[in-house]
């Protein structure tokens, strides 16, 4: 509350000398803080963190989807069953070559024998004695994945050179990863989906709801001669100024729990934790498109509060208006 | 200035408010709006306002049809008129002197230009001393004055006022008519809307008289 800028002095010789009038400095037209809009600024951090945490959760999701799919479907496997007559290392070694002549393959790797003793230790323990045992063997190629050779020219040309071989091209593998990929990132784009129709609906209904409060404002500027557009940017000013505060408190929350689940991730590498949750979330990391992701979010928020308010103010405006050239419709307006 | 020519408002599908209204508004004229409560006179003065349409008849404004100006044209034609609510319409948050000032700076006029007329107007109707106060801390009768000297702060052409003397006592009400009459000699229109016969005593001035949607005018 201001106090009146001037004091009475004491009286000399009869006379009242006062001071020069001051005045405060001219405070905004619309009024800078009030409940509605502390509550509008808290609406919109709320729904900013939300918007940004599911984008990055998302984001995250995706890539991750993305390269379970990319992994697994990079890599083709012979695999070549023992026989009396069947020299297992020439085969072995056949089978490679053989694979190696057909375009989309890039490098071939024969399993030797200590590694696939390895490969089964957790199932036959240790010291396992390959010749004692019909173990496969297996040649793991390498493939373009965007431009993989041709599995049935492939498979057989083993067959007729290696009976026993058989070329496992992981499809099963790669169409369930990719179905399970697909689902998740669908079901992630939904929820973001979701979560951003809810973001615009709240921010929009809670700028609404801050600018009823505000109707007697927008009409009084309004018989004072003032034109729409002046009312508009007046509001818009102060909505964009507040958008701007929770929208950025919002994001940059979301931005810093990024930033500290990366932060633990990278400093509990290989404890079992750690490798539990990057097995099922992929690292916390949401790069550079993440953050400017969130960085959209913020100013897609503090947009859509200013333009809401323009466009209500516009409105309320526009309703006045109506009232004039519709008596019936005197809300708002004093009584006759 | 203002001619109405057969003028009848009625809200929705209720009686005329108003009735075959016919009568002009000359530049530089006075006169008094009266009549019972209810007679249809705050209704006359939206419409002189231009915050209403009526439902018939012909209304001319600075000689321009109302039915015919576009609404982004309204603004300027109000800048035209200065209005007296009766209920003041002061915004809370703002100071005394911000509420005057108000008209000037939706015009986009610089504060350094108007704030010693503003302090001055302020002072001519008693509120020297209250420039940095907001309107709650204000009585009725200060708020009164404060609308009024916000309807007064750009010369208008045309003051239309609601019940100016309403909330205040004998001695500023004939101060406030003076105020009003030294504006009238400067070149604006004005119109009263009052139930105060003592002050329409005062002043020798055409009387408005409202009675049942109808206006009878004594010269």
């Amino acid at each position: 509350m201001s106090e009146p800028a001037t004091q009475p002095e004491p009286q000399e010789r009869g006379q009242q000398k006062r001071p020069e009038m001051r005045v405060r400095p001219t405070a905004p037209i619309v009024p800078p803080s009030n409940v509605s809009g502390n509550a509008l600024m808290c609406v919109i951090a709320i729904m900013a963190f939300l918007a940004c945490l599911t984008y990055g959760a998302v984001s995250m999701v995706r890539a991750t989807a993305a390269s379970w799919q990319s992994e697994i479907s990079r890599e083709i496997t012979i695999q070549i069953k023992p026989d009396d007559n069947l020299d297992m290392e020439a085969a072995l070694a056949e089978a490679r070559d053989l694979a190696l002549t057909f375009a989309g393959t890039r490098d071939g790797q024969i399993v030797d024998r200590a590694a696939t003793a390895r490969l089964l230790e957790p199932w036959l323990g240790e010291g396992l004695d390959l010749d004692e045992l019909p173990v496969p063997r297996l040649v793991v190629i390498t493939i373009d994945e965007r431009n993989p050779p041709d599995f049935v020219a492939l498979r057989q040309a083993l067959s007729e050179k290696i009976p026993q071989a058989f070329l496992d091209d992981h499809r099963t593998w790669v169409n369930r990863l990719v179905a399970m990929a697909e689902t998740t990132a669908l079901i992630g784009t939904g929820v973001l989906i979701l979560v951003f129709s809810a973001m615009v609906l709240t921010v929009v209904f809670a700028t609404r709801g801050a600018l009823s409060g505000n109707r007697h404002i927008i009409e009084v500027l309004h018989f004072v001669g003032a034109e729409a557009g002046f009312v508009a940017t007046e509001f818009q000013k102060h909505f964009l100024k507040i958008s701007l505060k929770g929208s950025f408190a919002g994001g940059a929350l979301a931005a810093l729990v990024f930033a500290i689940a990366g932060y633990w991730q990278g400093r509990s590498l290989a404890t079992p934790q750690s490798d539990q949750a990057t097995a099922l979330f992929g690292t916390f990391s949401v790069g550079a498109g993440g953050y400017l992701g969130i960085a959209a979010t913020m100013i897609v928020i503090a947009l859509l509060t200013t333009l809401t308010a323009r466009f209500t103010v516009m409105r309320t405006i526009f309703e006045i208006d109506r009232i004039r050239s519709d008596p019936a419709r005197t809300d708002g307006l004093p009584e006759a | 200035m203002i001619h109405f020519e057969n003028v009848g408002l009625r809200y929705g599908m209720g009686p005329e408010v108003l009735r075959d209204l016919t009568f002009d508004i000359p530049r530089r004229s006075f006169q008094f709006l009266t009549g019972p409560s209810g007679a249809g006179k705050s209704t006359l003065l939206r419409l002189l306002f231009l915050s209403l349409q009526p439902t018939r008849g012909l209304i001319r404004t600075f000689d321009r049809n109302i039915a015919t100006i576009p609404r982004e044209e309204l603004p300027m034609l109000r800048r035209r008129i200065g209005i007296v609510f009766q209920d003041f319409r002061l915004l809370e948050h703002l100071t005394t002197y911000e509420n005057v000032a108000l008209p000037l700076r939706v015009r986009g006029k610089d504060e350094l230009s108007y704030r010693a007329d503003v302090i001055d107007l302020l002072k001519w109707v008693g509120l020297g001393e209250r420039i940095n106060v907001l309107p709650p801390v204000l009585s009725g009768g200060e708020k009164q004055r404060a609308a009024i000297a916000r309807a007064l702060i750009d010369r208008p052409e045309l003051l239309l006022a609601d019940e100016p003397t309403g909330n205040v006592d004998p001695p500023m009400a004939r101060r406030l008519l003076s105020l009003f009459l030294e504006l009238n000699r400067l070149g604006t229109a004005v119109v009263i809307a009052t139930h105060d016969l003592s002050l329409m005593d005062q002043v020798d001035a055409r009387r408005m008289i409202l009675s049942q949607g109808r206006l009878d005018i004594y010269e």
